[in-house]
This record gives structure tokens, C-alpha cells and sequence, in this order.
């Protein structure tokens, strides 16, 4: 049987006298498309950054590809791909040039600016200190898709961008998947990520407070904040 | 009583002893006379801070290598102890050239090397007070620490090598047998003072450190929310 | 192996792309070799004869404000987290870099020298293939450990303070070594102690190239 992409039986993370995350039960199977919501400070960022084995865990079990990152942590980092809230780029190279640099340290080949084009960025050969928040954000989805990761982890992949981004990233996820890469990301937009997404966890506080079909996502965080889920503002009356 | 205490009792009381035994019980050095006993202090006040560093060191290594934070604070509480002493050493090294050689600094491989290793080790501590992750602050003081602490022969012989050039050395000589005694005397003294300075320093340190690191209970699970009810 | 070629490249084409950076570095170790001259007064003499610690204290203050910025694009960004996720091999990212900060440092000594040549008004009395090989060995003195506590401090507050005050105390023994070749090399060498300097520095050099790589791959696994 193929083991779980990611797989976590009491995971916890402390930063100093604070439990940022506790007591996560998770199991995520192979092309899922997977939605961590919460409010802002409620622990997405940390999940997620535990995950990408950016930050080591404080208890619990954790096993990513049926490999624990203590043991197998190249391998891991090899299959995984990380959106963060940095971009992790260098400011003063433009958009293929910072791709440039990835293939090669990759040891893979440059397909182009076909990448690019996709994120409709092929038109701008300067360097990326002049984009945009959007912009960079852009770039840093092709960094993503240029990985060819079997797990990507996309935090708040929403953010910044216009409503012909949101677009763009559901096709890019969308794509994503169509490669058989599972797909984990976190997003207080629940209305629209629920609605490219299998399943869904809801964390308040760092604590697991639901988990169920991404259908049900609005639902659930409406009960729990006792109100209407916030909706993506082009989609409001 | 605690082993520390116990350290600094015994070692005050050695220490007394070995200065009666220089300042009473031994005729004046050959050259220097009177001030010539100032060996007893400065000579173990020097042993004692390199044995300081070198508690620094291991410590640093022992951090690095299984990223325990007991170990920090060994490291901690020897680098301070290590600059406190290496302070005195110059102190008491100005002291006794100012009659000695009619100044109060000179260029001796010693010296400079002494003041370089201080200066190197006030930088690690500046550099511990501006990290405030515990497990970040930790990897950060033990990098710095072992290459200082590996630093420390290699300017010493290039300083040597540099100065020599200049001016010789100058050597306190060979030490007689009768003022050996008095010397390994309080040098024992000063080492137990150091090593109990430090255990007493640790233990703060580290009271300190698991404070700051202290995990507090897991938040308890709420129950799951149940959409069927809502 | 191929990943500190390529990132040695990296870190390259980035600095060549903010090369108004090294120009303005350049331009600050000249000013630093004004100042000296001005300190010193128009004795000539006096400043032919103290040249090479003029030279390298300018080489000195101005590369710890090149180690500090060239990481600063690995960090304003986030780039480095990125490059360890890839995976890169700390190893190599670590030679990688310290190999570039190496090009860009001996650039900058080569500047300052050549104009020191001409604004001290100095003489070559020994060979000029080791005055090269003498420029290489002291920049490498400084790149490798300078590396290292860049990373050291790059997430420190004041790093600006911090890096200079860390390092400074570290390189003593190459910047004896490096200052005193250049002066038997300008003033002549009566003793014949240049070989046996040369030999202090690059020793010092092998110790630090190899002490620093361990050690930084330890403190970015953190």
C-alpha cells in the first residue's frame, strides 16, 4: 500500500512559552487537494512550515512519503515544494533569471519562458525589486511549478493577488494535480479555496477543531465564528 | 552544601594560603624583588582563565553536538568567567610592568594575545544578548565560541612570530623550586574558585534558560464541532 | 560538487547585476587611502613606509561592509531558505559563497593596491607574482571566517556592528601576515623572511577554510 504523503499523530510546535500548534491528527493521501483554514495567528503558517520541514516539530509523529524528516530529510525536501510568505528570491535578478538559478541548482533543465508565460510574467526583464506584491507572487508560483514537486504546500496562495490571480491559481492548482502532486494550503479566503478543494481542516488557536469534506468548510467555520464565512471581494453584493 | 560552594570554600581558603606562602614564606625574586610576587596572582589568574575558555569550548562543542541547552549554559557561565579573569590578567599585567619595564603596555605575544582573546569573547557575549531564540542563541554562541577559542594559539605564535622582530620577549625566567610550591598552591586555589564561580554562574544560567524554554501544559482538545447539530 | 559551481556562479551574476555596490565598496577603500594620507600628513616617507597597513585596513573596513550586503540578498528575500529547500548542500553553499565573497574581496584589494601605488607614490621591490599570490592568501583570510559570521549575524539586530566586532578580532593573524609580505615586498626584504610569512598566512588560510565550512553547515541547519 502507498503510504500517506504527509501523516501527523499528535503533532505540536512551541515557540517558547507558546503553543503556536498541538495535538494535530492528520493523514493526507496522494493527489488530495488539502485546505488548512483558521483565523490570522491561529497556526496555518506554522503547520505548514513544519511540514515543509522548515522548522523542526516539538512532539508528536511526523512522517512525509512514509519517511521521517529526521532520517530522509534530502529526499523529502527533494519531493516537496514551499510557498512562502517570503519569496525567496533575489531582488535585484528579473523573473527567468531567478528561475534560471533554480533549474540549475536543481540539476534540471530550463524548459523557457513557457513557465513564465503562465504566470503571465514573460514580459518583464527587469529586475524583480520593481514588481509588485502581486508580481512576486506570481513569480513565486512558477518557482513552485518549476519544481515538479510530489507535495506542494502553499501558504495563503490568495494573498496579494487580483481577482485575475485567484483565477490563475486555481488553474495552477488544477494543473498541479493533474501530475498526481497533492496539494496542502492555507487560506482564511475559505469560500474560495473550499471550492478547489477534496477536504478541509479548521484550526483555531493552534488547536484542531474540525476536519471533513472542503464542501462542508463554509459550514463549519460559520459555527464556529458564529457568522458568515468572508468572502473574496469580487464576489460581493 | 552544594559541590560549587564547596569549591569556592576549599579554594578560598587554598588560595589564602598559597598568597601567605608567596607574600611570607618565600625571599624576594632574584630580579624583580618585592614586586616579583605578583607571580603568584597573575600566574594562576591566567591558567584559571584559559581553563575558563577551554570549559567554553568543550561546552560549545558539547552544544553542537546533541543541542541541549545544559550545555549552553556552561557556556554562558564560562565565557564570563573567562572575560572577568582575562580583565584581572591585564590588570595585574600593567601593574607589574609599570615598575618592571617603566610601562604600563607592551607588545609581547602574551599580552596582545590576551587582549585579542578578551575582546573576542565581550563579541560572542554581545552577540548572545541579541539573539533571543533559545535553540537559534545556542548554535549561534558555540560557532563563535570554537572559533574564537581555535583563534587563540594561532595569534599568540603569529604575534610572537610578529613582535619578535621588534623587541625580544621578555621572560619571566625559570621559576626556583622554592617558589614553586606557593605557586601550584594558589594556582589550585584559583581553579577551584574558577570552577565553583562557574558551576554557581551555571546553575543561574540554566534556571534562567529553562525558564525562558519552559513548556507549558498542552492546551486540552475541544470537542469537534459537530455541523449536524448547527 | 556542481552545486558550488552554480552557486558560486549565482552569487556572481548577482553581485554583477548590483555591481554599483562593489564600485561604490571600491570607491569607499580609496577614500579610506585619502584619509590616511591626510591623517598622516605629506610626508611621503612616512606613508611609503606604513603603506601596506594603510592599504589593508582600507581593504579590511571596506570588505566587512561588502560580507554584510552580499548576504543581505539572501536574506531580504527569504532566497537562502529557499536555496536550503531545494535542497542545496550547505557545504556547498557555504564554499559557494565564501569563494565569491573571495573574487569580489580580492577585486577590491586589487583596486585599493594599484591606487595605492599611485597615491603614495610606492616602488615594487619584490616579485609581482607574489604580490599577487600575497593579495589572493589575505582576501581569503578574510572571506572564509567573513562568510561565516555574516551567517552568524545575518538575522541579528545591529549586524552592521556586530560582524565587524566578531570578525576583526578572528583575522589578526592573516592581517599581520598579509600587511607585513606587502611591506618586505615594497621596502625590501634584507632578512628573507618573505617566504616563511607567506607560508604563516596560507597555513592560517587551511585552517580556516576548513574549520568555517563545518561549522556553518551546522548553524543553518538551526
Amino acid at each position: 500500500m502507498e503510504p500517506m504523503v504527509v501523516h501527523t499523530s499528535g503533532l505540536c510546535r512551541r515557540f517558547g512559552g507558546r503553543w503556536a500548534l498541538s495535538r494535530l491528527d492528520l493523514d493526507i493521501q496522494a493527489g488530495e487537494k488539502f485546505l488548512i483554514m483558521g483565523e490570522n495567528g491561529g497556526g496555518k503558517t506554522t503547520l505548514l512550515s513544519v511540514l515543509a520541514t522548515v522548522i523542526p516539530r516539538s512532539r508528536g509523529s511526523l512522517s512525509l512519503f512514509g519517511m521521517e524528516p529526521e532520517r530522509h530529510l534530502t529526499r523529502i525536501r527533494q519531493k516537496i515544494a514551499f510557498l512562502a510568505h517570503l519569496p525567496s528570491l533575489y531582488e535585484d535578478l528579473s523573473a527567468a533569471e531567478n528561475l534560471g538559478i533554480l533549474f540549475r541548482l536543481m540539476g534540471a533543465s530550463n524548459p523557457g519562458s513557457s513557465l513564465l508565460e503562465q504566470v503571465g510574467l514573460d514580459d518583464r526583464p527587469d529586475p524583480v525589486r520593481s514588481y509588485s506584491a502581486g508580481m512576486r507572487k506570481r513569480l513565486s508560483f512558477a518557482r513552485v511549478l518549476a519544481q515538479r514537486p510530489d507535495l506542494a504546500l502553499l501558504d495563503e496562495p490568495f494573498g496579494q493577488l487580483d481577482p485575475e490571480g485567484f483565477n490563475l491559481v486555481e488553474l495552477l492548482v488544477e494543473q498541479l494535480a493533474s501530475r498526481g502532486c497533492t496539494v496542502v494550503m492555507a487560506s482564511h479566503l475559505v469560500d474560495r479555496a473550499s471550492r478547489i478543494c477534496d477536504r478541509a481542516l479548521l484550526i483555531q488557536k493552534g488547536l484542531p477543531r474540525w476536519q471533513g469534506p472542503a464542501a462542508s468548510a463554509s459550514r463549519a467555520w460559520g459555527l464556529l465564528y458564529g457568522h458568515e464565512v468572508p468572502r473574496a471581494r469580487e464576489q460581493a453584493p | 552544601m552544594k559541590w560549587d560552594h564547596a569549591l569556592l570554600l576549599s579554594g578560598a581558603v587554598i588560595m589564602a594560603v598559597g598568597h601567605c606562602m608567596g607574600l611570607f614564606a618565600t625571599p624576594p625574586e632574584a630580579y624583580m624583588g618585592e614586586t616579583g610576587r605578583i607571580l603568584y596572582l597573575h600566574a594562576p589568574t591566567a591558567w584559571a582563565a584559559m581553563l575558563a575558555y577551554l570549559l567554553a569550548f568543550l561546552a560549545a562543542i558539547g552544544a553542537l553536538w546533541t543541542g541541549r541547552l545544559a550545555w549552553d549554559a556552561t557556556v554562558e557561565s564560562s565565557i564570563e568567567l573567562g572575560v572577568l579573569l582575562s580583565v584581572m590578567l591585564l590588570f595585574q599585567g600593567s601593574i607589574w610592568a609599570k615598575p618592571t619595564w617603566g610601562i604600563w603596555w607592551t607588545w609581547d605575544a602574551r599580552l596582545t594575545s590576551t587582549a585579542i582573546m578578551l575582546v573576542a569573547f565581550i563579541g560572542v557575549l554581545v552577540l548572545r544578548s541579541v539573539v533571543h531564540q533559545p535553540a537559534r542563541r545556542m548554535v549561534v554562541t558555540a560557532v563563535a565560541t570554537i572559533a574564537s577559542f581555535v583563534n587563540v594559539p594561532v595569534v599568540y605564535f603569529s604575534v610572537k612570530w610578529w613582535s619578535s622582530i621588534h623587541q625580544l620577549p621578555s621572560d619571566t625566567g625559570s621559576v626556583d623550586t622554592i617558589m614553586a610550591l606557593p605557586l601550584a598552591v594558589s594556582a589550585f586555589g584559583t581553579a577551584f574558585l574558577t570552577v565553583g564561580f562557574i558551576g554557581s554562574r551555571r546553575r543561574l544560567a540554566w534556571k534562567r534558560l529553562s525558564r525562558e524554554d519552559a513548556a507549558p501544559d498542552l492546551p486540552e482538545l475541544p470537542p469537534p464541532l459537530d455541523l449536524e447539530v448547527g | 560538487m556542481m552545486q558550488f559551481v552554480w552557486v558560486l556562479h549565482k552569487d556572481l551574476f548577482v553581485e554583477w547585476r548590483a555591481r554599483s555596490r562593489i564600485v561604490g565598496l571600491a570607491t569607499y577603500a580609496l577614500v579610506m587611502l585619502l584619509i590616511f594620507a591626510f591623517a598622516v600628513g605629506t610626508d611621503t616617507t612616512a606613508l611609503q613606509q606604513h603603506a601596506g597597513a594603510y592599504l589593508w585596513l582600507a581593504v579590511l573596513s571596506a570588505s566587512t561592509l561588502l560580507l554584510v550586503q552580499s548576504f543581505q540578498q539572501e536574506t531580504e528575500a527569504g532566497a537562502l531558505d529557499g536555496l536550503l529547500l531545494l535542497p542545496v548542500n550547505p557545504v556547498a553553499l557555504f564554499y559557494g559563497k565564501a569563494v565569491a565573497n573571495l573574487v569580489l574581496l580580492t577585486l577590491l584589494a586589487a583596486v585599493a593596491l594599484g591606487s595605492s601605488f599611485f597615491l603614495y607614490d610606492l616602488h615594487l621591490r619584490g616579485s609581482l607574482v607574489l604580490l599577487c599570490l600575497n593579495v589572493v592568501l589575505g582576501t581569503a583570510g578574510l572571506a572564509a571566517p567573513g562568510t561565516l559570521y555574516a551567517a552568524l549575524t545575518a538575522r541579528a539586530p545591529a549586524q552592521q556592528l556586530l560582524l565587524p566586532l566578531l570578525l576583526l578580532p578572528l583575522v589578526v593573524p592573516p592581517v599581520l601576515a598579509v600587511v607585513k609580505v606587502t611591506d618586505l615586498l615594497l621596502v625590501g626584504d634584507p632578512m628573507n623572511q618573505l617566504s616563511s610569512w607567506l607560508a604563516v598566512l596560507a597555513s592560517f588560510d587551511l585552517v580556516y577554510w576548513s574549520l568555517t565550512g563545518v561549522l556553518f553547515a551546522r548553524l543553518v541547519e538551526e
